[in-house]
């Protein structure tokens, strides 16, 4: 199965619990197996491959540019890894399946743990260090989901966030050194980088790769001091904290370590921080471990203990070390797993996981006993299981390790750790199952069904038979992993259980017994432990989180202090300072274009401007006096187009001009008429520099850039070239609109429409919020016209109805070939219909209108995307456009263009939206009764009162025109 | 003509950013209007200025043509520029009519989210 497929299967399968869980939880925790077991078949295609010494590679270039591929690569550890993952992982859905309860949603359950579980194999299977990277980080984002899978317990929302904190972080942290490694080696892919270990290690970035690096896998793999966030995600389900906490996730840091080892291991910065931070977790985590009563928290500090010990081989740096960190990674995951698995079920049987609570349960449980028993034994070391064996490895390599030019620090420590590790294991065993039975328990204690003790009692079978027979059993693939490890050949070396009579079996045996001494004391030395002042982490973390709250909280208050023409005022100074940078940084060259003349006219048009803008700034107290010299400003703008050769412009200008008078004085109508003083003197004079800086900065850049000529040679020789010919078309603006850059004109009217329905959302809310009642009320706060509806004005926009549509219908299809075209015929036409609310009103208006604007922009998009959906069929990219010739006899040969119909979805778009933007607001104005009287309508009712009771000649005429 | 067309460009700069930078909706509405002839303006510009050469082709003779992929960005920009406007205005009559107060600027107490609540 090609390795693509069995890193996407996880993702795919996803989807499938949270569906299925509705046909009930046994499809829904069968999906999510299957997809488990399928990906799990299509890795172990591979294994003769992988188990020979073989690598299986597939290669895609994402984003070449980037340097960032989907390449995937297996070899034995990954090989390992997937397989871990992806067994363990089925084990767990069985065990889930029998251990959440009815109430939980097992539906989400899976298909976060499957999301989990892909992220995983992504990240031991990627060949990319990128791609790494994003499965890395996708890891930390699902394993906060499935800590945080209780919801309702504070203690899962904070476990969550604590542990998506730490390793998030560290994640951040790892991204920094892995882009280091790359640009070291100058390429991201896995495969090249571990071919370069003199190149990374002699470039002085190394250690800052290295420091970087190990925050990421440190941090991912709970080692000290980062290891307080383990604990306390134990507030996951059980089936989590099994799965995550024990198998996979937190060893995708060790997992990092190894697979980064050819390259970064084997300097004298490796050994010490890596060797050092291993030993100290070791020790720490066993020692606390040892007083912790709640079942779940004491196997976390053993599994960051264990996980100390392993990073502690991988830092010795030498290959025997490595084979020996590979096997303990077996055997602690197979132990480990069954051991949470056992006290879930211990939790779910008695209904507490306090040790201080239970004992004596073997004869009640004792398929559960027996569980715990192998699997606690193998932890604490002891023969024949399979974590004697690692650990007797381990203890060898401590002897041949000089810290610090001392021979005795290692193995001294090495000890303490073993012997507290056999201390806490016996201490699960021994509290929990042995001892006195109790009077009672918080449920009647009894062992599960097999749903809930299968899945530990595979992974205890493995637990024994890799201990008897760990040479055929795990040899081969301990193998291959190691070897794909120190990327090299291995040194001989054997598991087995005897091995002699070695100093590393004395200190197991040293091991063993100080284990079964320091149980027998527990009692005395808890109360001593009990005693002694220790750091809380979680009020530390707290602590630090909460200052960097407020220091954050801080500096985005006074940054963002809700003082908007604030923003407006520093991003105005940032950008003209900027500007003024780049003009004093850069060269100018000298002016190539003759100016032009400038007659007479477009010098008063221009005083026109200037009195008017400054006007404007002058006079803007006066809401309805500024409107109107904006308009002045507008048509001079649209006659400036027109002067300037771009008919087009003007034609757009002006009509939009019209609408957007319309729409500002409809505002106004619901506005404060004067604006009052707010602003100092000061800060006038403040913004008036600004906006004077500003202002000579655009000009003079503009200036300066019409009397050169273009730096590079422009595309639009090619358009005014191939308008016609291409296009079909002489308008060569129209052409650019609908052909050349037809995508862009596309996206534009989806805008358009976009803000339309935004404007007609808002109305819609604020219209039905306690606003409507004040709006229902509101007296305007001017004199009202006498005459709502002026006969002369009700009548000329009647007869100039008819006339607007067909100017509005030649200004479209001209616009191919002269100034014109979809965007201005849907302005020129919505104007035609604006005529007819302004004159006689919105009532009578909208009750002759037989089409909506939603739908009107909807048609338009449709339209358009149509018209470019066309090219399709005839094998051309999105929106070609074609034209040709049509003769129709009576009338003169013309042409037609597919363009043509792209541009009648423009029209039907612009129109829309400008209507519905207007409609929106005039919605505002609407009042009950205002509309007694129809324009030119005759009303009976005008002269003679009603007569009472019902009668055919009483009627009132609603909306009937004579 | 070019000092003419660049000057009313700073002109209109200038007085749509002093107006963008008042304390209330309407003049800042305004402010944003003349910025938009401003940058409009600006726009077309780039395409440098040309008397009596509109793209438009002519079949009979050899004319100059003015530089038409600016006036095509500008057409579009007028009429999303008319959208922008409208959803403006709108947001700003319905800030107004919700609050019966036309300032832009937040209110002190407005700009500091709620204290969170522990482990809400």
């Amino acid at each position: 199965m090609s390795l693509f497929l069995i890193a996407a299967l996880p993702f795919l399968g996803a989807i499938f619990p949270a569906l299925l869980i509705r046909a009930g939880r046994n499809a829904s925790a069968s999906a999510a197996g299957l997809t488990s077991f399928l990906a799990f078949t299509g890795l172990m295609i591979h294994a003769p491959t992988i188990l020979s010494g073989g690598v299986v590679t597939a290669r895609f270039d994402w984003l070449p540019g980037l340097g960032l591929n989907a390449n995937f690569m297996l070899d034995g550890l990954g090989f390992l890894f997937a397989t871990l993952i992806l067994g363990i992982g089925m084990l767990i859905i069985l065990y889930a399946r029998f251990y959440l309860s009815r109430h939980d949603p097992m539906g989400q359950f899976y298909t976060y743990l499957l999301l989990f579980q892909g992220a995983m194999v992504g990240v031991v299977l990627s060949d990319n260090i990128l791609l790494l990277l994003v499965f890395w980080e996708l890891t930390s984002l699902s394993s906060f989901l499935l800590i945080g899978y209780w919801k309702h317990l504070p203690a899962g929302r904070q476990g969550a966030r604590m542990a998506l904190a730490v390793t998030g972080s560290g994640g951040l942290a790892m991204i920094a050194g892995m882009l280091i490694l790359g640009h070291i080696v100058g390429s991201y892919d896995l495969s090249v980088i571990l071919q370069n270990k003199e190149a990374i290690q002699a470039s002085p970035w190394y250690l800052p790769a290295l420091l970087l690096i190990l925050l990421g896998c440190f941090t991912k793999s709970a080692q000290f001091p980062f290891h307080f966030w383990l604990p306390h995600a134990m507030a996951a389900p059980t089936p989590v904290s099994a799965y995550l906490h024990s198998a996979t996730m937190v060893k995708a840091g060790l997992f990092l370590m190894a697979r980064m080892w050819p390259v970064l291991a084997g300097t004298p910065e490796w050994f010490y921080i890596v060797a050092t931070t291993g030993l100290v977790t070791m020790v720490v985590g066993a020692v606390i471990a040892l007083f912790k009563d709640d079942l779940k928290a004491l196997l976390a500090f053993s599994t960051v203990s264990q996980l100390g010990l392993i990073t502690m081989l991988l830092g010795f740096g030498t290959k025997i070390a490595a084979v020996a960190a590979v096997f303990h990674i077996v055997n602690h995951a197979t132990f480990k797993a069954a051991l949470f698995m056992s006290a879930g079920i211990v939790d779910h049987e008695t209904g507490t996981r306090d040790i201080k609570l239970l004992g004596g349960l073997r004869r009640m449980m004792p398929i559960t006993f027996g569980i715990a028993l192998i699997a606690g034994l193998s932890m604490a070391g002891i023969p024949p299981l399979n974590g004697f064996i690692s650990k007797e490895m381990m203890l060898e390599e401590t002897i041949h390790t000089v810290w610090l030019d001392s021979q005795l620090v290692v193995p001294a420590l090495a000890i303490i750790g073993a012997l507290f590790s056999a201390a806490y294991s016996f201490r699960y065993i021994a509290h929990t199952f042995l001892g006195p039975e109790r009077e009672s328990y918080p449920h009647a204690p009894h062992d599960p069904g097999p749903g809930l003790w299968l899945s530990p009692a595979i992974l205890v079978f493995l637990v024994v038979i890799i201990g008897l027979n760990s040479a055929t059993v795990a040899g081969p693939i301990v193998k291959a992993a190691a070897g794909a490890v120190v990327g090299g050949e291995l040194p001989e070396f054997k598991l087995k259980l005897w091995h002699g009579f070695t100093p590393a079996l004395y200190m197991s045996i040293v091991a063993v017994l100080g284990g079964l001494l320091l149980l027998a004391l527990h009692g005395h030395l808890e109360r001593v432990w009990n005693n002694l002042p220790r750091p809380e982490a979680k009020a530390i973390f707290d602590a630090v989180i909460e200052a960097l709250t407020r220091l954050s909280r801080t500096i985005t208050d006074g940054l963002h202090n809700g003082v908007i023409s604030r923003y407006a005022a520093i991003m105005v100074a940032f950008t003209v300072g900027i500007g003024y940078y780049a003009y004093a940084t850069g060269t100018t060259g000298l002016p190539t274009r003759v100016p032009l003349e400038a007659p007479i006219i477009p010098i008063i048009g221009w005083i026109c401007l200037v009195v008017a803008t400054l006007a404007i700034m002058w006079f803007h107290r006066n809401r309805l006096l500024s409107l109107v010299l904006i308009g002045v400003v507008g048509l001079i703008v649209s006659m400036a187009f027109n002067y300037l050769s771009a008919p087009d412009l003007a034609l757009t200008q002006i009509s939009v001009e019209v609408v957007t008078m319309i729409l500002l004085l409809l505002s106004l109508n619901f506005m404060p008429t004067e604006t009052p003083v707010d602003s100092t003197k000061a800060r006038k004079l403040r913004d008036a520099a600004i906006s004077i800086v500003a202002g000579l900065g655009a000009g003079g850049l503009i200036y300066a850039l019409m009397l050169r000529d273009f730096a590079f040679p422009t595309i639009s020789g090619y358009h005014l070239a191939n308008s016609y010919k291409g296009g079909g078309g002489t308008n060569v603006v129209n052409v650019i609109l609908v052909d050349f850059r037809g995508f862009d004109t596309f996206g534009e009217i989806i805008v358009l429409g976009i803000a339309a329905l935004v404007i007609f959302a808002l109305a819609e809310s604020v219209l039905s919020s306690n606003v409507r009642a004040y709006l229902l009320n509101r007296k305007p706060h001017w004199p009202q016209s006498g005459d709502a509806h002026p006969l002369m004005m009700v009548v000329v926009t009647r007869v100039m109805m008819p006339i607007a549509l067909m100017v509005g219908a030649y200004i479209f299809f001209r616009g191919h070939n002269q100034p014109g075209g979809g965007f201005i015929a849907g302005l020129v036409v919505a104007i035609a219909f604006l005529m007819q609310y302004m004159a006689s009103g919105y009532t009578w208006t909208i009750e002759r209108q037989r089409f909506y604007y939603h739908a009107t922009i909807g048609w338009g998009v449709l339209i358009a995307a149509a018209t470019g959906l066309g090219a399709w069929f005839n094998d051309m990219p999105f929106l070609t456009s074609d034209f040709g010739y049509l003769h129709w006899p009576p009338l003169e040969e013309f042409e037609w263009a597919t363009a043509m119909l792209f541009d009648t979805g423009v029209f039907l778009a612009v129109l829309g939206a400008v209507l519905l933007a207007l409609d929106s607001l005039s919605r505002f104005a609407w009042q009950p009764g205002i509309q007694q009287e129809y324009p030119m309508d005759i009303n009976p009712q005008r002269d003679a009162p009603p007569v009472p009771g019902p009668g055919p000649d009483t009627v009132i005429p609603v909306g009937k025109e004579t | 003509m070019e000092a003419l067309l660049a000057s009313a460009v700073g002109v209109l700069t200038a007085a749509g950013i002093f107006l963008i930078l008042r304390r209330r909706t309407f003049p800042v509405i305004l402010g944003l209007s003349l910025l938009t002839y401003a940058v409009n303006a600006f726009l077309f510009a780039t395409g440098r200025l040309a008397l009596n050469a509109p793209p438009v082709l002519n079949k009979y003779e050899e004319v100059a043509y003015t530089d038409p992929l600016p006036q095509a960005l500008v057409l579009t920009a007028i009429v999303i520029s008319f959208g922008m406007t409208a959803v403006i205005v709108m947001i700003a009559l319905g800030a107004y009519l919700s609050s019966k107060d036309d300032r832009i600027d937040m209110k002190a107490h407005d700009s500091v989210d709620a204290a969170p609540g522990e482990d809400a």
